[in-house]
């Protein structure tokens, strides 16, 4: 497969939320308003490359060598995790304004089970360094793109006459499925 | 605490997919059948009440700064060693279910009792909750695919019950019919909720 075909299929085929539903919980948690959905989103690119390179090193040139593969869960989630507060750090020092919008969000990127789904499919694809940063860039996009688009339509809900059962979650759901519906038309893309 | 009220609590009270809307990402991506759902539901339950236990054990030891790694780690070995005993004994399950199996570390009920119970309470207390919670996941789960199966392909368990006249809505078992079932499931709950609450 080529680089661009990768890329393209991360983005809109395998879309991570409408396709794969992976990182549902932030999706959710953190689209009720546009700016902190888009934060999110450059965040979870930012944290998603460098763990698909990192996890890829660690797999390929520490686990498989050593014969430890089944241990890839554990170093995995360790690497994100200590990723994550690299990054926290990083952008405390460098953008106070940015680390006051993501707040909370940032710590919880961890447990957003995208990362670690990009990295364990990339495992399992067997992909190159090459190929695993690419769709992990892709994917990243991907999940971002489904954040800011999914926030926008949320705002708009915030104002619209629900019935009171659906309010909240339910509706939002709905939405989503709706979005789901639409990048299903991708399917047949590539 | 009465065990029996810990286990009610996390069936209903504070059911973790209708009242928590926690660990959607499984909930949404395996319940194409009820079997999945089963499946997913136990082996989520088994980490749970194993991460539980040793939480509980361990949680006047560990520094409080680093605890959240500590717990990751303990729940990452206990999602290892079911990965490899469904490879083992359930290999059609384990390919089914791919990789949402090593991702129930990432699965935010696990972290969230660890940090809201098991560092709190005493072992017997958490093993019970790790029940709870975990029955409370796998019924949610398994009324999701059993919607899911029966509407989408017209079978429960793999054994076709509704008639070929039916219609069989694809769409029920791709992407979109998960947030659609789960939708009205969560406002199916809400409105009994309400209507409880108006009539007492």
């Amino acid at each position: 497969m080529s680089l661009f075909t990768i890329f393209l299929a991360a983005i809109f085929v395998n879309n991570f939320i409408f396709s794969k539903f992976m990182g549902i919980c932030p999706f959710l948690g953190v689209s009720k308003k546009l700016d902190t959905a888009a934060g999110m989103g450059v965040a979870v690119i930012f944290v998603m490359t460098l763990a698909s390179a990192a996890t890829w090193v660690v797999y390929n040139l520490v686990l498989v060598p050593l014969g430890l593969s089944y241990l890839y869960n554990i170093a995995f989630i360790l690497i994100i995790a200590s990723l994550v507060q690299f990054v926290e750090m990083f952008i405390k020092k460098s953008s106070p304004s940015l680390y006051q919008a993501l707040g909370v969000y940032l710590p919880l990127i961890t447990t957003n089970c995208a990362v670690l789904g990009v990295a364990v499919l990339n495992m399992n694809n067997e992909y190159n360094f090459i190929q695993s940063l690419v769709n992990g860039v892709g994917a990243a996009f991907g999940f971002a793109m489904a954040i800011t688009l999914f926030a926008g339509i949320r705002e708009r809900l915030e104002d619209a006459p629900i019935p009171k059962a659906l309010t909240g979650f339910p509706i939002a759901m709905i939405s989503a499925g709706l979005m789901s519906i639409a990048f299903l038309g991708f399917s047949g893309m590539l | 605490m009465n065990p029996f009220k810990i286990i009610k609590n996390g069936i209903i009270d504070e059911n973790p997919t209708f009242i928590q809307v926690v660990g959607m990402c499984p909930t949404l991506a395996v319940t194409t059948s009820m079997i999945n759902g089963i499946g997913m539901g136990l082996s989520t339950t088994a980490v749970l009440i194993c991460s539980n236990l040793v939480i509980s054990l361990i949680r006047k030891f560990v520094p409080d700064e680093v605890r959240i790694p500590c717990f990751v780690v303990v729940i990452a070995s206990f999602v290892t060693i079911i990965q490899m005993l469904l490879q083992a004994y359930l290999p059609s399950l384990n390919a089914s279910l791919g990789v949402f199996i090593p991702l129930i570390v990432v699965n935010c009920i696990i972290l969230a009792r660890a940090e809201a119970f098991a560092c709190k309470n005493n072992p017997i207390a958490s093993i019970f909750d790790g029940i709870g919670m975990g029955l409370g996941f796998t019924m949610a789960l398994t009324l999701i695919g059993t919607v899911r199966e029966l509407l989408g392909s017209g079978s429960l368990l793999g054994v076709t019950v509704l008639p070929e006249a039916f219609p069989r809505t694809i769409l029920m078992i791709l992407p979109p019919g998960a947030f659609f079932t789960l939708a009205f499931l969560i406002a199916g709950f809400n409105a009994l909720r309400n209507k409880a609450k108006k009539d007492a």
